[in-house]
């Protein structure tokens, strides 16, 4: 069951509203957290530090020397994300990607940013006191800067990301999601799904979801390009853990996997760091683009499918699993749901939502879309989800090539 | 589960149904969801998530779950039969088929 007691949730006004924070672009977060950024693996350790005992600063980073537009894009999608206030970023002093134009990119987008190299600054107790200095006044100026504003539905970005799936995924889990996408999009708010690779099979059922002839041909080719890819690296996104939940073929899993894509008109495709132009359904394409050296790889895990849904202004990310899974994400709240009831009692400090309660009778597939309605709410009022609460600030980038992103989508109004 | 468990039938086309709790060797199982209310008998174990076969499936025939082919038998299936990866595999994955059938452990790299 949620925990939705009143007394938890201050900030939470009524159904429906509670007051976020307004960021210069319009936009709104529902937390104000501080984010250090590492540009090469060789300051990872220094961020991390930097970060250790402060609640509210989260750490993402790429271990690359050799600097990559896809994650550059990346890290400045998440460094002027809504819930981010501050940011400091943390070159070792080789590198390619540079500190200083991810802090020049981040004030330029309103927010207090810092940076430095770990070079200039002696090693790594002189960096980790100078970097700790910069954070406390970037933090008085986050804090400073925060506008408290009223929220409604219309301004929440929401992804879904599933993980570990088992038989109870696609007729619980997943579709308990839909339906709250469903809810989501008709109260003018933007869901957002990903996990192409996901959908094997399903050209015909993408495509009949098209919002429009434009959006059509964009999930036809989205999907032409995910079966050319799978075929090439002769990988399709099922796992071990997954047969042994009761899934036998990628082509099950895809079933059950697009219902969390719920029912409502797909509004088109974005690419990674690219952010939805209107609210709306849409589907997230993380596949990397053909290129001369195949470059990336796609879903490598699920951390990585939740931090492009961030990425695209996720303020919140529902995770599906039934195997169960015990992860967390930097920038955004992950809220675990769960259709498989043992699951849900096995890891009960991890999951969030028990949707498993579909299955054995207790509540409708409305009910919990229902509750799952009003937890979101909750988390958005200021409440940890249970990531949150254990602590988890899980990210992961790569390695990948994603052609510029489209105008059309790129929604630059 | 001590009570016959139940299976969730998708689709009213669908030629398999999932097992909501663990049935037993032998056991009756109730079949719920799209189609008419039916019991058929578990032939083997079959556990939670997993898939009973609803009717006769050719070798060679489809697997069909929310009303979609979602792999082809690789030997005849009887009803109530358990259907996984020792008798369905995938009509793309070339890894699938390598899969061991209980834990999912794939069969194919080699670790030396």
């Amino acid at each position: 069951m949620p925990e939705s007691a009143a007394q938890l949730v201050p900030d939470r006004i009524s159904d429906g509203t509670w007051t976020g924070y307004l960021r210069p672009d319009g936009r709104k977060g529902i937390r104000n957290h501080l984010l250090v950024v590492y540009t090469v693996e060789c300051a990872s350790f220094v961020a991390q530090e930097i970060a250790k005992d402060e609640p509210d600063t989260h750490v993402i980073g790429f271990p690359g020397c050799y600097d990559n537009d896809y994650a550059i894009r990346l890290m400045l999608a998440l460094a002027t994300h809504p819930n981010i206030g501050g940011v400091l970023a943390v070159g070792l002093g080789c590198e390619y990607t540079q500190p200083h134009r991810i802090a020049e990119a981040v004030r330029a987008s309103g927010r207090p940013a810092e940076s430095f190299f770990i070079q200039e600054h002696g090693g790594t107790r002189s960096s980790v006191a100078y970097g700790k200095e910069l954070l406390a006044s970037l933090r008085a100026r986050a804090a400073a800067d925060a506008e408290r504003v009223p929220m409604t539905w219309a301004d929440l970005t929401i992804g879904a990301e599933c993980g570990g799936s088992d038989g109870t995924s696609g007729l619980a889990g997943n579709p308990v999601v839909g339906r709250a996408f469903d809810r989501l999009v008709d109260l003018g708010g933007t869901a957002i799904f990903e996990e192409v690779v996901e959908m094997i099979g399903l050209r015909d059922l993408m495509v009949a979801r098209a919002a429009s002839p434009q959006a059509a041909l964009q999930l036809g080719a989205t999907y032409d390009k995910m079966l050319n890819y799978c075929k090439a690296v002769r990988q399709y996104s099922v796992a071990p853990g997954n047969f042994a939940g009761g899934l036998t073929t990628i082509e099950e899993k895809s079933m059950g996997a697009f219902a969390k894509g719920g029912s409502r008109p797909i509004q088109g495709v974005i690419r990674v760091s690219e952010r939805p132009p209107r609210a709306g359904l849409w589907l997230l394409d993380s596949v990397p683009d053909e290129h001369f050296m195949q470059f990336g790889y796609t879903n490598p895990n699920d951390t990585e499918g939740i931090m492009d849904l961030i990425a695209a202004g996720s303020q919140i990310v529902l995770f599906i699993t039934g195997r169960g899974s015990v992860i967390g994400s930097a920038v955004a709240p992950l809220i675990k749901v769960t259709g498989n009831a043992r699951t849900y009692r096995n890891m009960i400090d991890d999951m969030d939502f028990n949707a498993g309660r579909v299955l054995s009778g207790e509540l409708t597939m409305n009910q919990a879309a229902g509750e799952l309605m009003d937890l979101i709410a909750d988390v958005a009022s200021g409440c940890e989800s249970k990531p949150e609460r254990l602590g988890h600030r899980e990210f992961f980038f790569m390695y990948k090539h994603q052609d510029v992103p489209s105008l059309e989508a790129g929604c630059r109004m | 589960m001590q009570t016959a468990p139940s299976a969730f039938q998708v689709h009213a086309t669908d030629n398999v149904a999932t097992l909501l709790g663990e049935a037993a060797a032998g056991a009756p199982v109730e079949i719920v969801g799209s189609a008419q209310p039916a019991t058929l008998i578990a032939r083997e174990k079959i556990e939670l998530g997993h898939k009973v076969a609803l009717a006769a499936i050719p070798e060679s025939g489809p697997v069909i779950k929310f009303g979609v082919i979602i792999g082809v038998a690789t030997r005849a299936i009887e009803p109530g039969e358990w259907v996984h990866l020792h008798n369905c595999r995938s009509q793309l994955d070339e890894r699938s088929g390598h899969f061991d059938v209980h834990t999912g452990e794939p069969g194919d790299t080699a670790y030396a």
